[in-house]
């Protein structure tokens, strides 16, 4: 038994203290980026930065929490309006990008203490009745005028290129500030508790898990997740038609990011966003096949890899860049 | 007032339709656990089956049936074998995941082969997409909507017989209960799902042929078919045949009120009712537990 003393429990191994540092070093280079990239650039990459946090809310959500919901256009659509109402009301715009998310927030308290209590099925679809409910009483409000929308008209102060930098430094931002909250959250007790309930609900409660309140933080966090996503979309997007925000097609995006990334690896959800960027940047204009492409691959995904790409990643070369849970060094098999 | 009452019966009416396409959604889930998330858009593609067989051959949407049920089984058993078996070894999310990714595949599949216009079944049946008996001045019952009504209550029947008086329905209410015990008894679970789910797609296919002669459809109608056959059925009670026919009613009924209120008001009204009656029975649970625990205390 002498070979134990050898074992150790680690979370940060050298690959993944690279990484973090890695990480950094690209995010200050992307910091500088209006002062080198084409505009062109700079919205793809603004594009791109929304997707991370839709996916990795959702993936939070779905993949650690274990709460499946094809509602989230629901708040990605509300994060929108409440931009829009703030501005109206004489907010300062930039401010209402950010205001708006938390409102939302605030908004998605209570609808957690109902949704919550639902079993999963039941709360995949009726967080979908959620969002059509969300989309329809916008609908009502006579700023927005039904379907025909409105616009972020107090965009139009700055001009196009201050805009776009903007919008890509709070995207940049925004994504960076989510990432860090969801890895702090994933670490803490509570991420522990989360994956415990996703495993076992029964078995987390009677080990003493707060299980409402621990869904309630990820429920709450994904919401406002998905929001802040919404919020930046109507700032790249300027107009505000509530049939495009409260589409059914976010929550498929999202599905496809986190399935083909790895549903339930931290790493995965970024990875899939990066791959639904470029995928979309190359067949996002060949309209229905592009659709056809993305649910037969995450019917694909679901049924042959249901850990995605990261996950296989994961298994085959032992990686492990953005250490969420521990690992054990040193332990080679049964001592003989 | 008299108009009010006319919204109440053709509400239930609707709820009959309602239920048609909720029934399979229920039966599915209480059978497997799997809410099929490509329910509605499945509807949408018997709709469109029927749809050509009228358009290019003149054939009867209730001779199309014919054709089109056995194919819908057949499709069902593959669903099974293909996708929700292996889909459901991953747990209870990964067939959400699954089916969701069918049903866009399904979806826009449709789009590419019809295009964006929509169509409607009515032209193929003749006077008896508008035929109706004058009740009062107010109040008038469409034929179509009658039919669709005795369908629905002939198929929750037709369903409830089969599950309580046949060999087969017996194994997959047995095979609900408990699918690993079955295999015990000589029962195999695998065989029993596939055929649970291909009589699934054929109750499916019959709510796309009334869907289709009572209202338009294209190719993206399938996400609010899915929502109200789901909101249908969890009113209803998951897993209850009669119980979906009540849920279907009482969808049918709100949403018709609604409408008479306000344009809007459909929608919202049958989301509104659903949401409350999802959370009056989680409460009603909670103060009868909290009740009982007062009740076991004293006693």
């Amino acid at each position: 038994m002498s070979d134990s003393t050898a074992l150790r429990i680690e979370r940060w191994t050298s690959q993944s203290r690279l990484t973090a540092i890695a990480a950094l070093v690209m995010l200050t280079v992307l910091g500088f980026g209006p002062a080198f990239f084409s505009n062109n650039i700079i919205d793809k990459l603004t594009t791109l930065f929304i997707y991370v946090i839709l996916a990795v809310s959702w993936n939070a959500l779905a993949g650690y929490g274990g709460l499946v919901s094809v509602g989230q256009q629901a708040f990605f659509g509300l994060g929108a309006y409440a931009a829009v109402r703030l501005a109206n009301a004489g907010v300062p715009v930039y401010p209402a990008l950010i205001v708006a998310p938390i409102l939302v927030a605030l908004v998605s308290l209570p609808i957690s203490s109902f949704m919550l209590r639902l079993r999963a099925g039941e709360f995949t679809i009726g967080m979908w009745v959620v969002a059509e409910l969300a989309h329809l009483l916008v609908n009502l409000d006579k700023l927005v005028q039904g379907e025909t929308g409105t616009s972020l008209i107090a965009l139009n102060a700055y001009d196009a290129g201050t805009r776009h930098a903007f919008n890509y430094w709070l995207a940049l931002a925004a994504m960076t500030g989510m990432i860090t909250l969801l890895f702090a959250l994933l670490r803490s007790r509570v991420g522990s508790a989360i994956q415990s309930i996703r495993d076992n609900e029964e078995a987390a409660a009677s080990l003493g898990v707060r299980v409402l309140t621990t869904k309630r933080y990820i429920f709450v966090l994904a919401a406002f997740g998905a929001a802040l996503a919404g919020a930046l979309w109507l700032s790249t997007a300027i107009t505000f038609q509530p049939k495009t925000y409260f589409g059914v097609q976010w929550t498929a995006y999202m599905i496809f990011m986190v399935l083909v990334g790895g549903l339930g690896t931290f790493e995965g959800a970024i990875l899939g966003a990066i791959i639904f960027a470029v995928i979309e940047a190359w067949f996002g204009g060949t309209g229905v096949w592009y659709l056809i492409g993305l649910g037969a691959t995450a019917l694909v995904f679901s049924l042959f890899l249901p850990r995605g790409l990261w996950g296989w990643l994961e298994g085959s070369f032992g990686l492990r860049l953005l250490p969420v849970g521990y690992r054990v060094e040193g332990y080679k098999g049964k001592p003989t | 007032m008299m108009i009010w009452v006319n919204q109440i019966v053709q509400g239930i009416l609707l709820g009959g339709y309602y239920a048609a396409i909720a029934c399979g959604l229920s039966f599915m889930f209480s059978v497997m656990r799997i809410i099929n998330l490509a329910h509605g858009s499945l509807a949408i593609a018997a709709a469109f089956a029927l749809f050509v067989l009228a358009d290019r051959f003149g054939i009867s949407p209730f001779i199309g049936l014919i054709a089109v049920l056995p194919a819908m089984a057949l499709l069902g058993w593959l669903l099974h074998r293909f996708i929700l078996e292996r889909s459901q070894r991953g747990g209870l999310l990964v067939p959400i995941l699954s089916t969701f990714g069918l049903s866009i595949v399904i979806d826009n599949l449709l789009f590419e082969q019809f295009g964006a216009n929509t169509r409607s079944l009515a032209p193929a049946i003749g006077s008896l997409s508008y035929d109706s008996w004058t009740i009062s001045d107010d109040i008038s019952i469409g034929k179509l909507a009658a039919l669709t009504f005795v369908a629905a209550v002939l198929l929750l029947g037709g369903l409830q017989l089969f599950l309580t008086r046949t060999q087969l329905g017996r194994a997959i209410r047995a095979t609900a209960e408990d699918p690993d015990t079955v295999g015990l008894i000589g029962i195999n679970a695998r065989t029993v799902n596939a055929a649970a789910t291909a009589i699934a797609l054929v109750t499916v296919g019959i709510a796309g042929a009334f869907l289709a002669m009572r209202a338009t459809f294209d190719p993206y109608a399938g996400e609010p078919q899915l929502i109200f056959a789901f909101e249908a059925a969890v009113i209803g009670g998951a897993g209850s045949l009669w119980g979906t026919l009540l849920g279907g009613i009482v969808l049918g009924v709100a949403q018709s009120l609604g409408a008479q209120i306000a344009g809007q008001g459909f929608l919202i009204a049958g989301h509104v009712v659903f949401l409350a009656v999802l959370f009056g029975r989680l409460y009603t649970q909670q103060i009868l537990a909290h009740f009982a625990k007062l009740v076991g205390r004293t006693a």
